[in-house]
């Protein structure tokens, strides 16, 4: 086939020709290596949006870039659909399988390998199989998939397209939460493009692979982003997270049947991997953290926003100094959140142990590398990649109030523990900025966490209970400093205040 | 053997069946875990979190390392995971590990249970359901005895009229979601569900709609708090003043197995009882609340009647009454005599029929047919409670179906003499005022004041269902036990009883004195009922007569037990 030489002959010999332009990692990074860009000799950037020198941009290539728009004859002629076309002469299993050797870890928070995921598929399957994408972008402090939904449509649509054939999907779902829905628009005519142009539909490309994608608005929850709950919110109903087992969505998940749910970067990411080659593509970013991911920078930097790098090869403080253009003027570091509000704060003059064995070390909260294993490795997690920047002219109650706040209204309130306790905690932390609490409020708050914590159907008791668990634990000095000794044994009496306030 | 698999809970290892839910195998050994939302007929969605337990598994070996070598027992050592499990929803494995008691297990509880109360009214002293209510309960039994919270609770409607039956009060609610699954999973009109989030999650009815399903009130047994609450019983009585009584329900053939709730004599409630060959866990409101005319002493007959010479009730002893009731009948030959019985009358209480028709050599005995719709649930076609009985005690093979002959036999002068007993035949039997008119001698014992005692001669008050002991067989062919929950108002006697007396009174000697006494007769001299014993029967009762009659809610939960989405 034509496709096929193309390929062949074009971006398989990339890596070895030499390329003028190089996006390095961190020079002092161990696993520092230079690549080739593959085609981004010809790309300008939008005046002020131009990517920092250390991002390499392989989902986000077209982000911000002049002269690009959403149709799918702007994606075609940058080489757009090619992968599917390879694709759909391989083997489903193939596809797989080089998802697998690229090590491609989910971009969505938990970061598990989509690989394998995919590969939970029952054996023997008979029933239909269903691929979502989960497109309800919601972490505070993560905006990466929307501006792939917004400037770079046909790229998920071709990602989705490959991963669908790869597990046997005939139909698939973005399910795109509420708030984007200029987004969800933009992705329904992209569909229509596509399947006008024989990407969607029966017979795609001259092969029996058929599929159809819908765009389904979400229901405006947090909780929707969950990937059981979306499956139920999906099926029409509350979105409920499912337990699990029996409900592992790869063998009962939408309407009980297999189905695959894979964050938008993600589903992106499956088209360059066929791109590169799952090998190739493996070669970026460290060992066992591959690939490329987007952070999401907000917060108390000069430079807020979004940077494509390679996995591991960004420290925290060339994040924060280099790209973001460090802190505000005379301000010091206090906190991170790396991964997503949900993720456990790092304090700004701890030492973290990383590595193992002989490589082993103590490394400050700058020297952090932003990949799965060293976050996890910090106590925290590189979750969903929205990295919450905390200088010290913020009251850390303050911030924990305000994600309490998050949590609170967000919980879906289907099992005991996080219905009750997120809202416990937001009172306290409340009644803390009010000048309102004692120090034994503090215990309170760490214990209602701690009660949440690993005991719910989901991860959202864990999501809400991180937060204070690690504010608690690191930053307990500062919170006990906002409580009032003196109303250690004030009788409080909510009814009566209430009805003071005539509100009973 | 090969689908037993061993589990060990608590440190002893016991055997189950492959695909036993946790709870189901920690409840079978003893072990009983605390729960809110799991029901066993209803399908589980972990919410509650208050069965969480610890749970291990044999430890997987590393890449290349020899697996643990069992001991001599066959038991590997078990791997203990470090966070807790529900055990509602998952099933027992090859070689598990079940804690339910332990730090974790107890820190859990304890944790849950602080939880569950942040955001519950302390109003105990005016809900209805303390006392029975399993918040109160597991408090006692794994709360914390003290409560952290100090914020102000979550406001929530109350007093919400939800449908014509139930109340709700939605601060008490704990989400547990069991009325929401019964009304999908059972009664098959979902009108409940959630609305809100997080803490201000709230129970409420669909808009438009009313929860009026007939099997609404199952809804106020499955809440384990006070928040669905029945409007017949609310207010009425502490529950911990009221005996229970294991019986039957008498509304139609299925004979739901039901448990009363009475307080002197008085009744305040029927519950469902748990029979999964009959009733499940559920029965139809029409049934549970038909009970209020018992306590109505306006309408019960207190005292026997007969009628004096100017044909005016007079107010007599009951003893007088059986005299008075056997002087008249003695006046006439066996040919002259109908008797007509009830299908709602026990099997003991046919058996003294028959006899008493023996006595008499009468020439008919009869009983009503009472029939309705089906609902599809567990209302049978069939409305008397013992037709079975009837059939089989009595040997009538069409019951009923003698009552125009009877009429006729009374129009024509053949029949001069008639007994009904526990029927009122003008209002149920289609009896006029003219069948009834070429009677010389009209007998009859019912509960209540009725048309047919107005033109007796002579009336006996006998018990109504809640006012006996008996055995009734179902459609099915059960036969199960109608225990007696109170004596009957004035001087009724059990039915049995007045039959008995009135064919002693009829010199038709004696020899009985207990409703179990007339069993064994029956089992002596009926073959159906060769060989049973009176306590053999239970209180679930046993499979005695086979008929193909099926109950399509049982048949509807085999389905989903067969599926494995509920317990059964």
């Amino acid at each position: 086939m034509t496709f096929m030489k193309a390929w062949t002959t074009s971006t398989l010999s990339l890596p070895n020709t030499p390329d003028p332009i190089f996006l390095t990692a961190p020079q002092n990074h161990p696993n520092h290596r230079t690549y080739p860009l593959p085609t981004m000799s010809a790309i300008t950037y939008k005046s002020g949006k131009e990517p920092h020198p250390n991002e390499r941009r392989i989902i986000f290539k077209n982000v911000d870039r002049e002269g690009w728009d959403q149709s799918i004859d702007t994606y075609e002629g940058e080489g757009g659909y090619d992968q599917l076309k390879r694709a759909v002469a391989m083997e489903p299993g193939a596809v797989t399988n080089e998802v697998k050797s690229a090590g491609l870890r989910g971009r969505g928070g938990a970061g598990f390998p989509a690989g394998l995921k995919w590969s939970f598929l029952p054996p023997n399957n008979t029933k239909p199989v269903y691929l979502i994408c989960n497109a309800d972008e919601s972490e505070p402090g993560t905006f990466k998939d929307r501006y792939i939904i917004h400037q770079d449509p046909h790229q998920l649509i071709e990602g989705m397209a490959i991963a669908a054939f790869a597990v046997g999907a005939k139909l698939a779902y973005i399910y795109i939460r509420e708030e984007f829905p200029q987004g969800a628009e933009i992705l329904e005519k992209a569909i229509t493009e596509a399947r006008e142009k024989g990407y969607l539909g029966k017979n795609i490309l001259g092969t029996d692979f058929e599929l159809e994608i819908y765009v389904h608005r979400g229901a405006g929850a947090y909780i929707c982003g969950e990937e059981t709950g979306l499956i139920e919110s999906l099926e029409g109903k509350r979105p409920y997270p499912r337990i699990k087992p029996p409900y592992f969505p790869a063998a009962m998940g939408l309407y009980l049947c297999p189905t695959i749910v894979n964050n938008v970067e993600t589903l992106c990411h499956v088209r360059h991997i066929l791109e590169m080659g799952g090998e190739e593509w493996s070669k970026v970013g460290t060992p066992n953290n591959t690939g490329t991911r987007i952070l999401c920078v907000s917060g108390d930097v000069k430079k807020p926003g979004y940077f494509e790098v390679e996995v591991g090869k960004v420290t925290m403080g060339e994040l924060i100094n280099d790209m973001c253009g460090g802190l505000k003027d005379g301000r010091s570091l206090k906190a991170v959140i790396p991964g997503g509000s949900s993720a456990k704060v790092l304090r700004a003059d701890e030492t973290f142990k990383v590595g193992k064995g002989d490589d082993c070390k103590e490394i400050s909260i700058w020297d952090i590398p932003m990949d799965f294993d060293t976050l996890a490795a910090c106590g925290s997690m590189a979750g969903s990649g929205g990295v919450i920047v905390i200088d010290d002219s913020r009251s850390i109650s303050w911030v924990l109030n305000n994600i309490n706040n998050f949590y609170a209204h967000e919980s879906c309130g289907q099992c005991t523990p996080c219905r009750e306790g997120s809202l416990w905690m937001k009172k306290i932390t409340d009644r803390l900025v009010a000048d309102k609490a004692a120090p034994s409020d503090i215990e309170t708050l760490d214990a209602v966490a701690r009660n949440i914590d690993g005991q719910t159907i989901c991860a959202f008791g864990e999501a809400s209970s991180w937060p204070t668990e690690s504010f608690v634990e690191k930053f307990k000095d500062e919170l006990i400093a906002d409580t009032k000794p003196e109303l250690e044994n004030t009788p409080v009496n909510a009814e009566k205040e209430l009805a003071a306030a005539g509100l009973l | 053997m090969s689908d037993l698999v061993d589990v060990q809970i608590n440190g002893e290892w016991h055997q189950f069946p492959k695909g036993t839910r946790m709870i189901e195998a920690c409840r079978e050994v003893g072990a009983e875990v605390p729960h809110y939302c799991y029901h066993p007929k209803l399908t589980s969605p972990g919410n509650c979190r208050m069965c969480l337990v610890q749970m291990g598994m044999p430890p997987r070996p590393a890449p290349g390392a020899e697996p643990a070598q069992p001991d001599e027992d066959g038991h590997v050592p078990i791997s203990w995971m470090p966070r807790p499990v529900i055990a509602c929803a998952n099933t027992v494995a090859p070689n598990m590990g079940i804690r339910t008691q332990g730090e974790l297990t107890e820190n859990v509880r304890e944790g849950v249970m602080e939880l569950m109360l942040a955001n519950h009214p302390l109003d105990c002293p005016i809900c209805d359901q303390a006392g029975e209510c399993h918040l109160q309960e597991y408090s006692v039994e794994h709360g914390k005895g003290e409560g952290r919270f100090r914020e102000q609770k979550v406001k929530k409607p109350k007093n919400v009229d939800v449908g014509p039956r139930i109340r709700l009060d939605d601060e008490r609610c704990i989400m547990c979601s069991r009325c929401i699954r019964f009304m999908d999973e059972v009664a098959d009109d979902p009108v409940l569900g959630f609305t809100d989030r997080g803490s201000h999650t709230t129970l409420a009815v669909y808009p438009g709609r009313e929860l009026d399903s007939n099997y609404s009130l199952n809804t106020a047994d499955l809440c384990p708090v006070g928040a669905l609450t029945s409007n017949d019983f609310r207010f009425q009585m502490r529950v911990w003043f009221m005996k229970e009584i294991n019986t039957i329900d008498t509304n139609c053939g299925t004979g739901a197995n039901i448990t009363v709730y009475a307080r002197q004599g008085e009744i305040f409630r029927i519950k469902p009882r748990q029979n999964n060959s009959v009733n499940s866990d559920w029965m139809p409101d029409s049934h549970r609340l038909s009970f209020h005319w018992i306590n109505d002493e306006e309408t019960r007959l207190t005292s026997a009647l007969a009628k004096d010479e100017n044909g005016n009730h007079q107010v007599v002893t009951n003893e007088n009454a059986y005299a008075i009731a056997a002087a008249k009948l003695s006046k006439y030959k066996g040919h002259e005599i109908a008797i007509i019985a009830s299908a709602r009358m026990t099997n003991e209480e046919l058996f003294m029929v028959k006899r008493l028709a023996k006595h008499l050599k009468a020439k008919i005995v009869e009983t009503v047919p009472r029939t309705g719709e089906a609902d599809g649930y567990l209302i049978s076609e069939d409305r008397n409670p013992n037709t079975l009985g009837v059939k089989t005690v009595l040997g009538l093979d069409d019951p009923g179906s003698q009552l125009e002959s009877i009429k006729d036999d009374i129009k024509q002068g053949q029949i001069h003499a008639l007994i009904t007993l526990q029927e009122d035949l003008i209002t149920d039997a289609g009896f006029t005022d003219d069948d009834l008119a070429g009677l010389d001698v009209l007998i009859s014992s019912y509960p209540c004041a009725n048309p047919t005692a107005e033109r007796s001669d002579v009336v006996l008050p006998g018990g109504c269902w809640a006012e006996k002991s008996g055995t009734m067989l179902n459609i099915q062919g059960r036969l199960q036990r109608l225990n007696k929950v109170t004596d009957g108002p004035g001087t009724t006697e059990e039915p049995w009883e007045v039959i008995r007396n009135l064919q002693q009174a009829l010199g038709g000697g004696n020899g009985i004195h207990s409703h179990t006494e007339i069993f064994n007769q029956l089992a002596e001299t009926i073959p159906v009922f060769a060989g049973v014993k009176f306590q053999d029967i239970g209180d679930l009762g046993i499979p005695l007569v086979e008929t193909d009659e099926t109950l399509p809610l049982l048949e509807r939960e085999k389905e989903r037990v067969a599926q494995g989405l509920i317990v059964g």
